[in-house]
């Protein structure tokens, strides 16, 4: 049921260059699944381990001023920027997790929404490096690869595509894995995690290494993507924003990320000229999911097949 | 010299709008345990009631602080009851994302109300006061002593009368609380009342200083954090002393350093001290 | 000797929850620590397992220091733990929740996870054997697929110590594994760890029932006030008069 779910999605999307007639309805779907790569980072450091990353978005813009400087700057085609940015964001994050993960709860929450709103300051203030408010234009796309051109909308779009395939694949083999219900099992007992021998401080810094690549990846491609970036992309209202799409989705799914983003992308795009209005709906639906109904979209989903194959 | 009494003026000045909001995030951080990361818009909202109420109900700059004080206590109950009283028991993570699901439905409000643009606040005391040397508007020096007596008022009221005791009682134990006869979620109410009051009076005071928009509450709220970090998580007076400090080290730093930076002073601080303390300074005994 | 205690004191504050208490568990046995309510039994555990740090005494396991090793480091010494309130993975399944009782012995990371290499795959395959190994021990593999938290209280209970046993420890510790079990299954558990010392489990167990210590342990301590005030077999201690005088004392008071 689900596994023919996965393979129709995959279908359309694949199609969805050939369906859409204008290329402006392409780059709404692009980026919807550039934001949900990044919300699926969110999800390996939330939906996992328990742990909110308020800094996620400042991570998302280390991968892409990475991208979108050694390209500007440095002259290095695509694909060893976006190779260097995800580095980047994962050192970073080693770095920032590290000191970060000693601390608790509410703590957490507070201090990584510092460290990111401090990267946000530095994108903006650091002009001769990154251009400040007006930030970086005219990044180049990724060189051809023999035939393979990617400087139309349409291959971008498989890049994109293909990124986010990668991603969702990343996020299914970890989870299921050995280390991905370690993540999860510490989240729900911390003790008896220590008890049964696990490092508990180790696995929750993979976990979020894991999440800031994801989330300097979706950076890279953001950059490459829409050949410009500003500061605006890296504050704390995008992380606020990325939450909200992976609560809607369903906090710790498979699906959630990607459900949740392509909805509420939709959603506004669909309400046009409400778009600024969009968020006195989602704010208070936000209050409201996390009260009764925490596994959102997917995670309703999954209860409710569970609920015909008991039958 | 001048310019450093001239700094320390202006510290004095956002010192006391940051003790006023701070204060209120320490209040309920205190007795909740929640960090309301909706706090700075509750600011933002408080002063855009007081803005409504001097250019478009025409009430007067005090009537109209009054208004907001009054709008955003009752914004505060409800908030209270209807987002995080049912949360009390849920992880802490959850009241944060609900925190989140309030801010951007008050940011929008104000967007729908009055539009994104920055927007100037008009004040009655414009008029700009000479003394030793010095140059201050007259509403600086209203920031200044109005802000120093809501927390005298507020310190009286904590310290001195019966209902204040009770907030304290459900600080230090929610359940023993209840045992003794105090209802601590009318004690919650009055809480998140108080503290919205206070970002109200705050945002109105400062407002004709700056400018307000609707994005105004995300940096103000990273500080309150800061600064109750700083003051030791829950802790009133800690929030006082630590929301001067903040200003001075603002205020001169972005004198003498560098203004590009100020704003990442505060962030500075709070990181340094998570640092080498993940429990938070003055953290009472894990 | 497999654990040694000697001198170990635990303040919390002003408070001394342990003082100076010394014992040997030698290999095999099975050591039962009993005593009145605030008697500190819990708390030694805690200082056992690495889960508060001693603030005097030592601590050796199989004759290396322990004394202030982190607890999942105890743990991989091999010592296994129990809590005294049911504590389990409430959210993952039962298989699930002895799987992680045998993660520390398996040593995938990401990479193996991403690149599904013969070593993920094969600890895959042995840490799911291992756990059904401990769900068939504790009597519970039938409900392997279950959701922990949806199961009877009592199969909790034997899904903490699945999870301890699939640890593959040397030396088990429970604290008061019957507490809140009705008196039936009370026999029936009591069975369970006589079968993991037949095992070669050696245990250390804090309880409140007395009919089940003195019915399993093969010497007990008896703490009071934190302090030991007794040591020796059942016979020994139920003819210890201090002891008699703890537990009359708790009981007039109580």
């Amino acid at each position: 049921m689900r596994r023919v779910l996965w393979i129709i999605a995959a279908a359309v999307a694949v199609a969805i260059p050939f369906l859409v007639p204008k290329t402006f309805y392409l780059q709404i779907v692009a980026g919807a699944y550039i934001t949900a790569i990044a919300v699926y980072g969110l999800n390996v450091i939330l939906g996992y381990t328990g742990l909110l990353n308020l800094g996620h978005a400042a991570f998302f813009g280390i991968g892409a001023y990475a991208v979108a400087l050694l390209e500007t700057k440095a002259g290095w085609p695509f694909w060893p920027a976006l190779l260097a940015g995800c580095a980047a964001s994962v050192v970073l994050g080693a770095m920032v997790g590290s000191v970060s993960l000693r601390t608790r709860g509410n703590y957490f929450a507070i201090f990584t929404a510092a460290v990111g709103v401090m990267i946000a300051i530095v994108f903006t203030n650091w002009q001769e490096l990154t251009g400040g408010n007006i930030g970086i234009v005219n990044i180049p796309p990724p060189p051809s690869i023999g035939p393979l051109a990617f400087d139309g909308d349409v291959p971008k779009y498989y890049l994109v595509l293909g990124a986010l395939a990668l991603t969702i694949l990343i996020c299914r083999l970890v989870r299921h894995s050995l280390v991905g219900r370690t993540f999860v099992a510490i989240a729900d007992n911390e003790d008896l995690a220590r008890a049964a021998g696990i490092d508990v401080a180790r696995v929750r810094l993979t976990a979020f290494m894991l999440s800031t690549f994801l989330a300097g990846l979706a950076g890279g491609m953001f950059a490459m993507y829409n050949g410009n970036l500003g500061p605006d992309q890296t504050g704390l209202d995008i992380t606020f924003e990325q939450l909200l799409y992976l609560v809607i989705g369903g906090i710790g799914t498979i699906a959630g990320p990607l459900v949740g983003t392509l909805v509420l992308v939709g959603i506004s795009h669909e309400l046009q000229g409400m778009q600024q209005y969009r968020f006195l709906i989602f704010g208070p639906l936000l209050v409201l999911l996390v009260r009764f109904f925490p596994l959102g979209i997917a995670g309703g989903f999954s209860r409710l097949t569970a609920r015909w194959a008991a039958r | 010299m001048h310019l450093f009494f001239q700094e320390l003026l202006n510290g004095l000045v956002v010192g006391s709008l940051y003790a006023l909001v701070a204060l209120g995030l320490a209040l309920v951080y205190g007795t909740m345990q929640i960090p309301n990361f909706a706090h700075g818009h509750l600011y933002m909202l408080g002063a855009y009631v007081a803005f409504f109420g001097v250019t478009v109900a025409h009430v007067g700059y005090w009537p109209a602080m009054l208004l907001a004080i009054v709008v955003l206590a009752l914004v505060g109950v409800v908030l209270e009851r209807l987002v995080f009283r049912p949360l009390r028991n849920a992880p802490e993570v959850n009241t944060i994302i609900a925190a989140v699901g309030v801010l951007f439905f008050l940011q929008t409000l104000a967007q729908v109300w009055f539009g994104g643009d920055y927007r100037v606040f008009p004040t009655p005391y414009d008029k700009v006061v000479h003394f030793a040397g010095l140059v201050a508007t007259q509403q600086q020096l209203i920031v200044i002593a109005a802000a120093a007596v809501l927390m005298v008022a507020l310190f009286w009221f904590l310290k001195r009368t019966l209902t204040g005791a009770t907030i304290e009682a459900v600080a230090q134990n929610r359940a023993g609380a209840a045992l003794v006869g105090i209802d601590p979620n009318r004690v919650s109410m009055m809480v998140f009342a108080i503290s919205a009051g206070l970002a109200a009076a705050a945002a109105t005071l400062i407002a004709s200083i700056s400018l307000i928009s609707p994005s105004m509450g995300f940096t103000v709220i990273l500080k309150a954090f800061a600064i109750i970090v700083l003051g030791g998580m829950g802790s009133v007076p800690g929030a006082i002393i630590g929301a001067y400090i903040l200003a001075f080290a603002e205020s001169f730093g972005g004198t003498y350093i560098s203004s590009n930076y100020q704003d990442a002073i505060a962030f500075g601080v709070l990181v340094l001290i998570l640092t080498f303390k993940p429990t938070g300074l003055f953290a009472k005994g894990t | 000797m497999l654990l040694q205690v000697r001198n170990v004191t635990k303040r919390f504050g002003g408070l001394t929850a342990v003082d100076d208490v010394s014992f040997d568990v030698p290999a095999g046995h099975i050591k039962a620590i009993i005593g009145p309510n605030g008697a500190g039994k819990s708390t030694l555990f805690h200082l056992i397992s690495g889960y508060h740090p001693a603030t005097r005494g030592t601590l050796t396991f199989e004759g290396a220091e322990i004394t202030h090793l982190p607890m999942h480091e105890i743990a991989r010494r091999g010592i296994a733990r129990t809590f005294q309130t049911t504590s389990l993975f409430s959210h993952q399944t039962v298989l699930d929740n002895a799987t992680m009782g045998y993660r520390m012995h398996a040593a995938t990371n990401v990479f193996d996870a991403l690149l599904r290499t013969p070593r993920a795959r094969r600890e895959e395959t042995e840490s799911r054997e291992a756990a059904y190994e401990a769900l068939r021990f504790a009597g519970i593999a039938p409900l392997a697929n279950r959701i922990a938290g949806s199961i009877p209280q009592e199969a909790q209970k034997r899904l903490a110590i699945a999870i301890a046993v699939a640890a593959k420890p040397k030396l088990v510790l429970l604290d008061e594994p019957v507490a809140g079990v009705t008196s039936e299954e009370t026999v029936e558990h009591a069975e369970l760890i006589r079968h993991m010392a037949n095992e070669g489990y050696t245990i250390c167990l804090v309880e409140h029932k007395m009919t089940l210590v003195m019915g399993l342990a093969d010497s007990i301590v008896v703490l009071h006030h934190g302090k030991k005030i007794a040591e020796g077999t059942p016979a020994e201690i139920s003819a210890d008069p201090a002891v008699i005088e703890a537990y009359l004392g708790a009981a007039t008071h109580a």
